[in-house]
């Protein structure tokens, strides 16, 4: 039975790794992946308090994440398909139709 | 034994996830990410959760992650080339430290409150991990449950409308 605060401070290493990824991926699905590790970095840490408090709703609210993690991955993904077919490439510097 | 393992598997996540953000090619960040969520489900499974482990391996892993690398062969996106301006890279992970920094802080500062329920390990072998969880999905959870297949169904519709070619 391990302590509470290892897994939240892994919990959140994963989540600031993930937002530094954001922040400097050039590559629309790569930063789509990092985002994806955000949510997961929640997830851990939802599963830890959900065992330490002896409570199974935050694994409940674990699954409604992932639900919804893989709804925004269809949406996202299409997204960027339909994108590429307009301009050849997903970078995100190259999304820029509506800069003055 | 069990904080050794822990370290093991936690370096073996957090360096999978530099990869994710560090590889040229995006296919090495899918497959390091795919064993960041491996990673994650071991821990799953070590806070006594394993339906959530199975569920992580067969839709985070299985489901999600299969859609992206099919998305990054069908797009045919190569490698990375031209880095970001070295200000964003800097901005970007001044950021990043300043996030991991603020929340170790009220990590450490703040005291743990939350509902404490009845559920204990003894319960989760009694009882089945999986009838646990069903039993809160389908009694408290019952309304996010079902607007959540409605927010399935508006997935699908809007990924098929906007992959098609013609609409």
């Amino acid at each position: 039975m391990l302590a509470l605060h290892n897994y939240l401070i892994l919990s959140a290493i994963l989540f600031s790794i993930g937002t530094i990824g954001v922040l400097v991926r050039r590559n629309a699905i790569v930063i789509f992946m990092c985002v994806e590790m955000m949510l997961n970095a929640v997830n851990l840490t939802f599963i830890a308090f959900s065992r330490h408090l002896g409570n199974i709703d935050g694994q409940v609210f674990v699954f409604f994440v992932m639900t919804v993690a893989a709804a925004e991955a269809a949406v996202g993904l299409a997204l960027m398909i339909a994108f590429y077919k307009n301009r050849e490439s997903v970078d995100v510097e190259d999304i820029n139709m509506m800069k003055l | 034994m069990e904080s050794i393992f822990f370290i093991v598997v936690a370096a073996v996540a957090v360096l999978s996830s530099i990869l994710v953000v560090t590889c040229k090619n995006p296919i090495n960040s899918a497959l390091s990410l795919v064993m960041t969520f491996f990673c994650l489900a071991t821990f799953y499974v070590m806070l006594d959760a394993p339906f959530m482990a199975a569920i992580q391996v067969i839709v985070y892993a299985g489901a999600i992650m299969v859609l992206i690398i099919f998305v990054i062969m069908l797009l045919n996106v190569k490698t990375e080339s031209g880095k970001r301006g070295s200000h964003a890279v800097l901005a970007g992970t001044v950021i990043g430290l300043f996030v991991l920094f603020q929340t170790c802080w009220f990590l450490m500062k703040g005291t743990l409150t939350g509902a404490t329920g009845t559920m204990d390990k003894a319960q989760i072998i009694s009882y089945g991990h999986v009838e646990l969880v069903g039993k809160a999905l389908f009694t408290d959870f019952l309304l996010p449950f079902e607007i959540t297949s409605l927010l399935l169904l508006a997935a699908i519709v809007g990924a098929v409308i906007l992959a098609k070619k013609k609409i």
